[in-house]
């Protein structure tokens, strides 16, 4: 975490604009690593990337001539208009209804591989079940997810990074608007939450970070 | 009794030797919505102005500026389009290259190239060769990279006319995808 503040200045976190944070970290994945062999061949796969939108990301994937799907589930489940004011005990609470009718809509089985990154940390808490419950079911079987948990030492101020793919083996990391991050998950609550899948690996990465493939 | 104020010259009679300049403290960064540079304010490039609304059809046979508002379709076949900031689109679109400064719900068709500016908002799905999007871009759908049909021509051998047919392009901190794959 230290590393975190001296790097950006230690102050308290400013809400970034997309894109606004120009330092990029590069960093070695193992799970990306296993990820890219399991997408390389064929070419022509669906691939679906839930991070912001990010250039290199579309370039390297579309260069091992896959069909590229971005959409950026976490901005999507902060807007305003999910919010439904003072149904839940302690305040507003999310409307995941219309959520799931209005994102991550796609026929059931489109996707080859889903590249998730740390979506499940982010996101708010009615949102967390359904949206692993929408992505298993428009994955296709065999079909390969990544995802990035933070351990507990990660701290609560961890901030919220953009993924960037530098090449097979390799991530940049861009600090990205500023989100809160809500849970740490053990790995007894990740093999829970995706254990519809039918295979799943644990790779323990830089930062505190720990890389989840999945396969359905 | 009483003596008028003397008022005050507003010029030294004895002029002071002129301080040092020092120049103004620089202003503070601020960060500047980028004014898109205007090839397209040339003489031959038709320009929709941001207070027009247009629903229907929109062709044409050339290069259009676009920074008000269209609902439909929108077909410039093989001429470019440059939607602007200001432009806000309900519409599938069609051009040869397609530059979005502006706010797009739709399928964007660039037979050459497409490109996604930082300001930009994209809903809906890109068809083309080429695509350069600049860091900040918002975009949701899919991105189906066409691969580039060599140009044949008859007086250059088919290898040499296929190599010049495929362009690269990466303007600053945005990086391009070549039309070939891998």
């Amino acid at each position: 975490m230290g590393f975190f503040r001296n790097l950006f200045g230690g102050g308290p976190q400013t809400a970034y604009a997309p894109g606004e944070g120009s330092v990029l970290i590069p960093r070695r994945s193992t799970g990306f690593q296993h990820f890219t062999q399991a997408i390389l061949r064929p070419d022509g796969q669906r691939v679906l990337d839930l991070g912001p939108t990010s250039s290199s990301n579309i370039h390297f994937l579309t260069e091992l001539g896959h069909k590229v799907y971005n959409e950026d589930v976490l901005m999507a489940a902060n807007e305003s208009r999910l919010i439904v004011s003072g149904e839940a005990e302690d305040g507003d609470t999310i409307d995941v209804a219309r959520f799931l009718a209005e994102d991550l809509q796609y026929e059931p089985e489109s996707f080859d591989a889903v590249l998730m990154w740390d979506l499940c940390d982010y996101l708010p808490e009615p949102l967390v079940k359904p949206v692993v419950e929408r992505i298993h079911q428009i994955t296709k079987p065999r079909g390969a997810l990544l995802a990035f948990f933070h351990t507990r030492d990660a701290g609560p101020e961890a901030p919220y990074y953009r993924y960037h793919i530098k090449n097979e083996e390799a991530l940049e990391l861009q600090q990205g608007p500023h989100f809160k991050l809500q849970r740490v998950f053990q790995n007894r609550h990740v093999e829970n939450l995706f254990r519809d899948y039918t295979s799943i690996k644990f790779f323990l990465g830089k930062e505190n970070i720990r890389e989840v493939l999945l396969v359905r | 009794m009483w003596k008028s104020r003397d008022e005050k010259p507003l010029t030294s009679p004895n002029p002071q030797p002129l301080a040092p300049v020092v120049p103004a403290p620089a202003p503070a960064p601020t960060r500047t919505v980028e004014t898109p540079r205007m090839d397209t304010y040339r003489a031959d490039v038709a320009h929709i102005g941001k207070s027009v609304i247009i629903r229907g059809e929109l062709s044409g046979s050339e290069d259009l500026y676009l920074d008000g508002e269209v609902e439909g379709n929108i077909d410039l076949h093989n001429h470019n389009l440059v939607i602007g900031p200001n432009g806000r689109v309900r519409a599938n679109v069609q051009a040869k290259d397609v530059v979005i400064h502006g706010k797009v719900d739709g399928n964007v068709t660039g037979v050459d190239k497409v490109e996604l500016k930082k300001s930009a908002m994209l809903n809906g799905d890109i068809n083309t060769q080429r695509i350069v999007i600049e860091d900040g871009a918002f975009f949701k759908g899919a991105i189906d990279i066409r691969k580039a049909e060599p140009k044949v021509e008859a007086s250059r051998p088919v290898a040499q006319a296929a190599a010049a047919a495929i362009t690269h392009s990466t303007p600053g901190a945005s990086s391009a995808v070549p039309a070939e794959k891998k």
